[in-house]
């Protein structure tokens, strides 16, 4: 035999059975894998109306949508000129007040701590907005990371205002 | 070794084993050439052989009362205290079960830091068990969740959160393991499979584990290698058999105090009120076993390198064998590996107790200097140490220094050789 081997029939056969083999097997396993992906049910509880007409300024609430906790918080005008009046230089994660809350009076955002998942507590904190207890990371009036191990700002989900009195979250 | 001879003595044992040499097995197991200065530590692995039977027992029975969804699961388990005969017991035996089984495995597994028992030719058996550690602690954890109490809800939340710190894929992969966009109820059912399934598996490793040690045999305290069978050796049974179960009825009256006169001290009083994703307990601790990983976890301020330190502070522990240069296994003959060893104690208990205090101010700082030394021991003293250090003389065989052959006669006056 010659020491370069020219790939022979049976060495294709070879390589192709592998390939065939292993798209049959990926294909055998990814049902199995995507069964733990959220289901129709749970994707289906997308969306949650809440009443806000009877919050008073520098309220807030707590409803549950998708399984998890998102505050709306009227803030007072001191609150939102706090929130305004900070530097994008002082922020971990820079983000304008304006861009987080379209309507300055009304904060709407995740209640998860962006660290570990925690509920972060409302008016604590440093920073007069809220403090995660678990592993004390300290938010804004704006619900902006200021202090402590979480990388990012409380997320903002998607909402709007169907009426004035109502908002309409997801 | 003598069972490869082995013949059983009645016709229908020889026609058996001929087809299914089980007999055989069971005469190895019995003549197994064990070293005869073996000491009360080495009784761990059979205390943890019963641990793990005793969950599965426990937990199968447990599996038939409880319930795995999210409205039913808190209630099914006061249902098993109050109305199912022997509920109450049989969920303390397994709730305590667990710590004793995670007790149990520490000291198994400082023993064999110790001595030196992941070295060379037994890297294997330590790897296998370092994999039977962490399904441990996947396995304990899933099972915390079940109960459906506030700890097992924000649990789930923030261990589960870890994953979120991958970049690009985080969040799809919480999303995948939670089923959902929360914990919630599919993410109860599945940790109610898994958790089922995961102590099957330990069982399967724990049979590899034991079929590893049995090719090169057991280490001992003057960690030397032996002829065997000889002089230095018993058989398993009835020599090893009967100290282990000595053994494990000491650990049981342990266990038992446990069980009946403090079933709930290693527990946290939070996860008697019902899971509420609404509201998180003012503090979230993992259950005791796990502290000295969280005390790690939260010592470095960033999210991604946090839980990178978490998990290299296990993977280390599975690449030790060859972190540590030493060729001198037992800590007898290494006076400074022995004073390292037991810092290395003290940290691992101070990481542990730092993870159950806030992360805030002192605490901090010492849980910071704590996780730094921890990897410095792994990484930095053990290589250098087993280049550097002068070891004393190890000598030749168990029975040596006893017949006064010994290179050093102060080896002889060591009292830790003759446990």
């Amino acid at each position: 035999m010659s020491d370069q081997k020219a790939p022979k029939r049976r060495d294709f056969l070879f390589t192709a059975s592998y390939a065939i083999g292993a798209v049959g097997v990926g294909a055998a396993v990814w049902p199995l894998v995507d069964q733990m992906n959220p289901d129709r049910s749970v994707k289906a509880l997308a969306s949650t109306e809440v009443d806000v007409s009877s919050l008073e300024p520098g309220k807030s609430i707590t409803v549950l949508w998708r399984g998890k906790p998102v505050f709306i918080k009227r803030r007072t005008q001191e609150e939102i000129d706090d929130a305004r009046s900070v530097k994008l230089n002082d922020l971990k994660h820079p983000e304008k007040d304006e861009d987080r809350a379209k309507n300055p009076e009304w904060l709407v955002m995740l209640g998860v701590c962006t660290h570990l998942g925690c509920v972060p507590l409302g008016d604590k904190g440093e920073y007069n907005g809220w403090f995660c207890p678990c592993h004390g990371s300290h938010y804004d009036t704006s619900g902006r990371i200021r202090k402590g191990p979480a990388p990012k700002n409380l997320e903002i989900p998607k909402y709007e205002f169907v009426n004035s009195n109502t908002i309409k979250i997801g | 070794m003598s069972d490869q001879n082995y013949v059983p003595s009645s016709k229908l044992g020889k026609w058996f084993n001929d087809r299914l040499p089980l007999l055989s097995l069971s005469a190895h197991l019995r003549e197994y050439p064990t070293p005869k200065n073996l000491n009360y530590w080495w009784t761990f692995g059979g205390i943890l052989t019963f641990c793990l039977i005793a969950q599965i027992v426990t937990g199968v029975v447990l599996a038939m009362h409880y319930v795995a969804h999210a409205d039913l699961a808190f209630d099914s388990v006061e249902h098993i205290m109050r109305d199912v005969n022997y509920g109450w017991l049989i969920r303390y035996v397994h709730a305590n079960g667990a710590s004793m089984f995670f007790l149990a495995v520490y000291i198994h597994i400082f023993r064999a830091l110790y001595y030196g028992s992941y070295k060379s030719p037994r890297e294997v058996i330590w790897i296998i068990g370092m994999i039977i550690y962490l399904l441990m602690m996947m396995t304990a954890f899933m099972g915390y969740v079940l109960p459906w109490g506030q700890m097992s809800f924000w649990g789930a939340t923030v261990i589960t959160s870890l994953f979120s710190a991958i970049p690009l894929f985080g969040e799809s992969i919480t999303n995948w393991l939670w089923g959902g966009f929360a914990v919630d109820n599919p993410t109860l059912t599945r940790f109610f499979s898994l958790h089922y399934l995961l102590p099957f598996l330990i069982l399967g490793l724990v049979i590899l584990h034991i079929w590893a040690l049995h090719v090169p045999g057991n280490n001992n305290p003057v960690g030397i290698d032996l002829k065997k069978p000889s002089k230095d050796t018993v058989p398993f049974h009835p020599y090893i058999v009967i100290k282990d179960l000595f053994a494990l009825l000491l650990f049981l009256i342990v266990f038992a105090f446990f069980v009946f006169y403090a079933p709930n001290i290693l527990g946290h009083s939070d996860n008697y009120i019902e899971a509420n994703p609404m509201v998180t307990p003012a503090h979230i601790v993992p259950e005791w076993y796990l502290l000295p990983f969280y005390a790690i976890l939260r010592s470095v301020p960033d999210k991604l390198l946090g839980v990178v330190a978490m998990f290299a502070s296990i993977f280390i522990l599975v690449i030790l064998p060859w972190l540590d240069t030493s060729k001198v296994r037992s800590a007898i003959f290494r006076p400074l590996y022995k004073q390292f060893y037991w810092i290395l104690v003290v940290d691992v208990i101070l990481l542990g107790y730092m993870g159950a205090m806030p992360a805030e101010g002192t605490y901090l700082l010492i849980a910071r200097v704590a996780t730094a030394y921890y990897f410095l021991h792994f990484l930095i003293i053990l290589p250098i140490l087993g280049k550097k250090e002068k070891t004393l003389p190890v000598p030749l065989s168990i029975t040596e220094p006893v017949l006064g052959g010994a290179p050093n006669p102060e080896i002889v006056k060591r009292k830790e050789i003759y446990h």
